[in-house]
This record gives structure tokens, C-alpha cells and sequence, in this order.
């Protein structure tokens, strides 16, 4: 039985190389992976704490993550795709025609 | 709906009363929507057709009260159901006498302007507005039958609005005109002051209804009338307060002193609508109101002296004005307000009858006395510029009338009586009526209301006889200046007799004039007829001092203007008139309306306009300024944040992760 601390401190981990992925990359496939890459984190969180108080509400909870993620992943891809028949790019910086 | 009240009066015409109201609504309403389709003898044919139909309905409603002579209420619909007030039409005997006046002759004056506008719009240069003008003549019919028939103060008052939007509307309906054709505002302005002084009489009118009903509870008349004595023992000044504010909306409405000032400049319109509103019915409206509300009047003494003091005042004054006016149909205006004069009077001493009376002898002779001045105009029009029609070149203008040549002046008629017969002779029955010869029509209704005014208070008496006899004179002096002598222009010479449409109207108002006399006399049927809602019988019959005086004051006064105007008529336009050199600045005065228009311009109207600049400045300089200054702050600092928006998703995830630390490190330190 591995201890709750090395799973949260490994979904933490997970999370920040998320949230550096995000912040860092241009290429909207890779932010895309890197905010899977969170949600997932924090399955692993949810998952954890469920083993470690006997309660099922945390696995509950993970898979409506995972099937929001799956909707969400294929909403995005689909408006990704009309992104680059429009525009030939996949960077996320050439879309800024909506500041103010 | 009002057909169900088919069974509940079977037998009479009562029913109908709305239709009134309803004919001319359909008329105007054919006419705005195919009005252009149907061309100007369509155009002319449904409104008179819509304005004879409410006169046959006026009959129709006068012979059911022939046997049932108490009236009816007739309800439409409900309005206000919280305050007690809904559209109803009264049927009594003084309702149905306004409807058959402004019935009958409305319609005679809506044949007479099918032949006059026809050349007036020529004139004007603009055909396509004849189609304008019946519209707004059948929503003054349909207006003044609401007026005259309402049940309550306030449907009253809905009339009351409605024949002053005609006013305007008629007055200026050569909006970018004067009354000589050439661009100018004069004629909007004219109208522009007409509603102005109305609204200030209408102040009063809604102010004595908002007085009255937090007094009464209702403005139903019937309701309110029951409660005067009531409320006359607990709260007499409330009723003197009413009835004083009631007085302020007749001055303004019936053109009295202080408020008659817009009434010469209405003359602005086309001639049938001076006939039609501002001489034979909506200026009456005031002298109706008070007769409809005699019963608060009878009440309050003081508001009554003040009533016949106004009337008697405003008939000496207006009169002497028209002695020394030279427009033909300025001399008609002041004339008219001198006589709303001598009927504002009569309803304050008390004599309805008499004052009901003189109002319809005067919507006959006064409608043919306009209606023939318009016929002089046109036939001065259509020989001073012929058109095609009369054997005219296009656009031809003669150049040999004198220089300043204006249709409507006096000085530039003369010896008419030859050119145009039928208008003379029908100008002058109009004339003699108004001066008070026997037999004709004013000579009784004049009379009965001197007879009055001398059995109630000397001096609205002596008023009332010197107005009279200025009203002799200044009449005579019109009809020996137009007609007779020798002719002092080109047109006035070669002036030509208009068409049947309009002659048969003059002769049937002529006819009408002279024989009008009949209706109080030798029996006195409108008395007894009127006695059903005013609750009097007068002790009628004529008062052989009194008629003799005044018989004698109309012959020596018509005698004077002829030893004036007819013996050594005038020669030619520019000549003084022979009044000038004796009376001196009193004829000046007479000339210049007493200077009462400057006096106003000085006393209101001028401060008012003043105060309107500061208000404006004020406008200008303080809001609009905190306005755009304020738009300006927001703009610049809007601008100055904008920068943060870098359109950047990155970024934008940056400040999200951001802020998520800030919060996390405030829940761990706190």
C-alpha cells in the first residue's frame, strides 16, 4: 500500500508540469495535453484521498472528470480543426483578434 | 355595444347619438387613406357627405327630443372606471342645439370650401393639399360633436383639445406661407400663438377638473351638479375657485380679455375655417361650457359678475378695434370677439337663453359674413392673377394693381357691389344682421341679451349698448369701403363672381340670418325648447324700450358710417381714412389694436424668452458639459486598461495561475 502522501505530492508534481505546459507552449495540441494532464492530477488526488478515507464519493467524482474531459476534449478538437482549415496554424498566439 | 340600446328605447333616435362622432371619424379616415385616389371632387363629396350625415343624426336626435324632451345618457364604453368616468353621450335639449348648429352649418361651410380651396390651393401652388384640408375639417366636426356632447367634464375636455388641435392644424395649414402667398413663417407663428394662448386657458380649465373632482369626487355632469347645493353651504370658496378657473379656460377658448389675442391672427387660415371654427362654432365652446355648468354658475354670484364683466368688457373693446382695422378679415375677427363678448356676457347675468341664442344667429350670420369675405378674396384673386381655367396665361401676374396690392385689404376694393351681385347682397343681410335691423336675426338675439343685462347690472349694460352701436358702425364702414364707391384697383374692377357651391351656401346662410329670428320669436320656442335642461323659462317677448333704443342706435350709427364712407367714399388706396384727422391718436390707437400684442411682447413674453436663454445656457454649459466630460473620464481610463487585454491566451492562463497563488497563499497565511 503506497501512502496518500507520495500520490498527492505525485499529483502535485503532475499538476505544475500542467500548468507549466499551458503557460509555456504554443502549439494548441500540447496545451490541450497539458490540461489533460491536470484534470488527471487531480483524478489522482480525487483517487487517493477516496482510498485513504474508504468513501467512494472521490472515484465518483472521477469518472464525471473523465467523461467531462472526454466531452470537452472533443468539442475542442473539433473547433481546433476549424482553427487550422482557417488559418493554417496551430499557435495560440496568432489568435488575438479579441483583445481589447 | 350601442345597438343593444335599439330595445331598451325603442322608438327613438337616441342610439344614434355616437354616430355623430363616428361619420366624420369614417370620413376623414376614407379621405387620408384614398384621398389622393379619388381626386378632389371624391375628396370634396365624402366629407361633406360625412358632415351632412352628423347633421342628420343631429336631427334625428332633436326630433326623438321632441317627444321625449328630458334626454338620455347614451354609454359607449367604459374609461376610467376607478374615477367615475366613461364615454357617454348626453342627449338633452342644449346639446342637441350645439349639434344642429355645428351640424348645419359645418356642413354648409364644407360644400363652400369644395369651391373655395379648389382655388385656394391653385394660389398657393400646391393641388395636392386639398385632400389635407377635408381631413381636418371633418375631425373638427367630429371633435366639436364631442365637445358639445359628452357626458363629463372630461370628455368635454377631450372635445375641447380636439377642436384646438384643428385650430392649429387649419391656422397654419399654409405653414410656409403669409397670407399674400410669399415664404414666410408668418402664418406657422400665428398658429404657434393660437395653442399657446389656448394652453393657458386649458391651465385653468384642468386645474378647476382636478379642483373639482378632489371637491365633488366625480366630474360627471349630472353627479356634480346634484352636489352644488351641498357643497355650496360647506365650501363656497371651493365652487368661486372652480368656477373663476372655469372662466380662464372660456377666455382663452372663446377669445375674451386677456387671452383673445390669438383669435385676429387665426385669421390666418383659409377663409372657410375663420368661418367655420373661428367665428360660427369652437370659439362658441366657452359660452356653451358656462351654460352647461350653470348650475355651479347660478351658485356663486361673484364668479357670474365676473363672467358678464369679462363678456362686456372684451365686446367694447374688441369693438372699437374693428372700427379701425382695413384687412377685411381682421375687421370680421374683432367683430367676433366683440359679439363672444356680448354671449360671455349674457351667460353672466344669468340669460342662457338669450346667450344660446345670439350664438346661433351669429354662427349663421357671422359664417355668411366670412364666407362672403372669402368670395370678395378669391374674386379679387382671380382677377389679379387669372388661372388657366379663367383665361389666364400660366403663372401671369397683372401689373396693374397699385404697389402693395393685398386681396384682403379694404382700401384696395371699392364699388364691388356692381361685379360680384350675389356676395353683396348676401354681405350685406350678413351685415345688417350683425348691426341689429330689424327683422333680421341679431336684432332680436341682440336685444334679448341688452334687455337682460339691463334688469341685471348697469354697467355691463352700457357696455354692452356703446359696443353695439360701434358694431353698427364699424360694419357699415366694411360695406361702404368694399362695395360701394368707385373701384381702387385693377382687380377690384375686373373682380368675378365665384362659383355655385359657394353662392348657394351665402344665399342659404342669408336666408337662415333673416328668417333665424323665428326661433325665439313671436313664440318663444328656444326658451321653452332650452328651459328642459336650464330649468328656466325666461318671461320671453321683446322689451319695446329696449328694441326701439337699440333699433335706433344699429339706424344712426349705420347712418354715421355712411355720411363717413358712403357719401365721399374713398378715391384711392393710399388715401387716410376720413376717421384719422377727428379722432386723432384714438383712431391711432384703434389702428395699432391699442398696442396690447407689444404690451404682452414687453410684460411676458419678453422675460419669458429671457429666462428661456439663461435656461438654455444653462443647458449648454453646466449638463451637457458633466455629460461629456464624463463620457471623456471613462474613455480615457477605459483606454489606459485596455492594455491589459493583449488578446494572448497565454497570458490570460498566466493571470488565472496567478491569482489561484495569490488566493492559496491568503487561505495559508490568514
Amino acid at each position: 500500500m503506497v501512502p496518500t502522501n507520495y500520490l498527492i505530492i505525485l499529483s502535485a508534481v503532475l499538476f505544475l508540469i500542467g500548468v507549466a505546459g499551458v503557460l509555456v507552449r504554443r502549439n494548441v495540441l500540447v496545451v490541450y495535453m497539458s490540461i489533460e494532464l491536470m484534470l488527471n492530477a487531480a483524478n489522482l488526488a480525487f483517487a487517493a484521498f477516496a482510498s485513504a478515507f474508504g468513501a467512494l464519493d472521490g472515484q465518483i467524482a472521477v469518472f464525471f472528470v473523465m467523461t467531462v474531459a472526454a466531452a470537452e476534449v472533443a468539442v475542442g478538437l473539433a473547433i481546433l480543426v476549424t482553427i487550422f482549415r482557417t488559418r493554417q496554424s496551430v499557435d495560440v498566439d496568432s489568435l488575438h483578434q479579441l483583445k481589447g | 355595444m350601442f345597438f343593444s340600446e335599439v330595445t331598451n328605447q325603442a322608438g327613438t333616435f337616441f342610439y344614434l347619438a355616437p354616430w355623430a362622432v363616428f361619420f366624420p371619424v369614417i370620413g376623414l379616415l376614407f379621405n387620408m387613406a384614398f384621398g389622393r385616389k379619388i381626386g378632389e371632387k371624391g375628396v370634396a363629396m365624402v366629407a361633406v357627405a360625412a358632415s351632412t350625415l352628423s347633421f342628420v343624426v343631429a336631427v334625428l336626435l332633436w326630433l326623438s327630443l321632441r317627444a321625449q324632451p328630458e334626454g338620455t345618457v347614451i354609454p359607449l364604453a367604459s374609461w376610467m372606471t376607478v374615477v367615475d368616468v366613461s364615454w357617454a353621450f348626453r342627449v338633452d335639449t342644449l346639446a342637441v342645439t350645439m349639434m344642429l348648429v355645428v351640424g348645419g352649418v359645418g356642413s354648409l361651410i364644407h360644400l363652400y370650401a369644395a369651391g373655395y380651396m379648389h382655388y385656394d390651393v391653385r394660389y398657393k401652388g400646391d393641388p395636392g393639399r386639398y385632400g389635407r384640408f377635408f381631413v381636418f375639417m371633418n375631425l373638427f366636426i367630429a371633435s366639436m360633436m364631442l365637445l358639445v356632447s359628452g357626458n363629463s367634464y372630461l370628455m368635454l375636455f377631450v372635445g375641447w383639445e380636439g377642436v384646438g388641435l384643428c385650430s392649429y392644424l387649419l391656422i397654419g395649414f399654409w405653414f410656409e406661407y403669409d397670407t399674400k402667398g410669399n415664404l414666410s413663417t408668418e402664418n406657422a407663428k400665428a398658429g404657434k400663438k393660437a395653442f399657446v394662448a389656448n394652453r393657458i386657458g386649458d391651465f385653468g380649465f384642468m386645474a378647476a377638473m382636478f379642483y373639482m373632482f378632489t371637491v365633488f369626487g366625480t366630474l360627471n355632469f349630472d353627479k356634480v351638479f346634484a352636489e352644488v347645493p351641498a357643497v355650496a353651504s360647506a365650501n363656497p370658496h371651493a365652487l368661486l375657485i372652480i368656477t373663476l378657473l372655469l372662466l380662464l379656460g372660456v377666455t382663452g377658448k372663446s377669445a375674451q380679455i386677456p387671452l383673445y389675442v390669438w383669435l385676429p391672427d387665426a385669421m390666418a387660415g383659409p377663409t372657410p375655417v375663420s368661418a367655420l371654427i373661428h367665428a360660427a362654432t369652437m370659439v362658441t365652446a366657452g359660452v356653451y361650457l358656462v351654460a352647461r355648468s350653470h348650475v355651479l354658475y347660478d351658485a356663486v354670484p361673484a364668479a357670474q359678475h365676473a363672467v358678464a364683466l369679462v363678456g362686456a368688457l372684451t365686446a367694447l373693446f374688441a369693438a372699437t378695434i374693428a372700427v379701425g382695422q382695413y384687412d377685411i378679415k381682421k375687421v370680421l375677427a374683432y367683430s367676433t370677439i366683440s359679439q363672444l363678448g356680448f354671449m360671455v356676457a349674457a351667460v353672466g347675468v344669468g340669460a342662457y337663453v338669450a346667450a344660446m341664442f345670439h350664438l346661433i344667429a351669429h354662427a349663421f350670420f357671422k359664417a355668411l359674413l366670412f364666407l362672403a369675405a372669402g368670395s370678395v378674396i378669391i374674386a379679387l384673386e382671380r382677377a389679379h392673377h387669372p388661372l388657366p381655367e379663367d383665361g389666364g396665361a400660366e403663372g401671369e401676374h397683372h401689373g396693374n394693381d397699385p404697389e402693395g396690392f393685398d386681396p384682403q385689404d379694404m382700401r384696395f376694393m371699392g364699388g364691388l357691389r356692381k361685379v360680384i351681385p350675389v356676395t353683396f347682397w348676401t354681405y350685406l343681410i350678413g351685415g345688417l344682421a350683425l348691426a341689429g335691423i330689424p327683422p333680421l336675426v341679431a336684432f332680436f338675439s341682440k336685444d334679448e341679451i341688452i334687455a337682460e343685462a339691463k334688469s341685471a347690472d348697469a354697467l355691463v349694460y352700457w357696455l354692452l349698448v356703446t359696443a353695439a352701436f360701434l358694431t353698427a358702425f364699424y360694419i357699415g364702414r366694411q360695406i361702404f369701403m368694399v362695395f360701394f364707391g368707385e373701384a381702387r384697383s385693377h382687380a377690384a374692377e375686373h373682380a368675378k363672381e365665384s362659383p355655385w357651391p359657394m353662392t348657394s351656401v351665402l344665399v342659404t346662410l342669408a336666408a337662415l340670418s333673416v328668417a333665424g329670428g323665428l326661433l325665439n320669436w313671436p313664440r318663444p320656442y328656444l326658451a321653452e325648447w332650452l328651459g328642459h335642461t336650464l330649468g328656466e323659462v325666461e318671461a320671453a317677448g321683446l322689451n319695446p324700450v329696449v328694441a326701439g333704443t337699440s333699433a335706433t342706435i344699429a339706424v344712426v350709427s349705420l347712418l354715421l358710417a355712411w355720411w363717413l364712407y358712403g357719401k365721399r367714399p374713398l378715391e384711392s388706396a393710399g388715401q387716410p381714412d376720413p376717421l384719422k384727422r377727428p379722432l386723432g391718436w384714438v383712431f391711432t390707437g384703434m389702428e395699432a389694436k391699442w398696442w396690447v400684442d407689444e404690451l404682452y411682447w414687453a410684460v411676458v413674453l419678453n422675460p419669458y424668452v429671457a429666462l428661456s436663454r439663461i435656461a438654455a445656457a444653462f443647458d449648454v454649459r453646466v449638463i451637457d458639459e458633466t455629460v461629456n466630460d464624463t463620457a471623456w473620464l471613462t474613455d480615457f481610463v477605459g483606454g489606459k486598461i485596455a492594455r491589459w487585454q493583449t488578446g494572448f491566451v497565454r497570458n490570460y492562463a498566466l493571470s488565472v495561475f496567478v491569482g489561484v497563488l495569490l488566493i492559496f497563499t491568503y487561505l495559508l497565511w490568514r
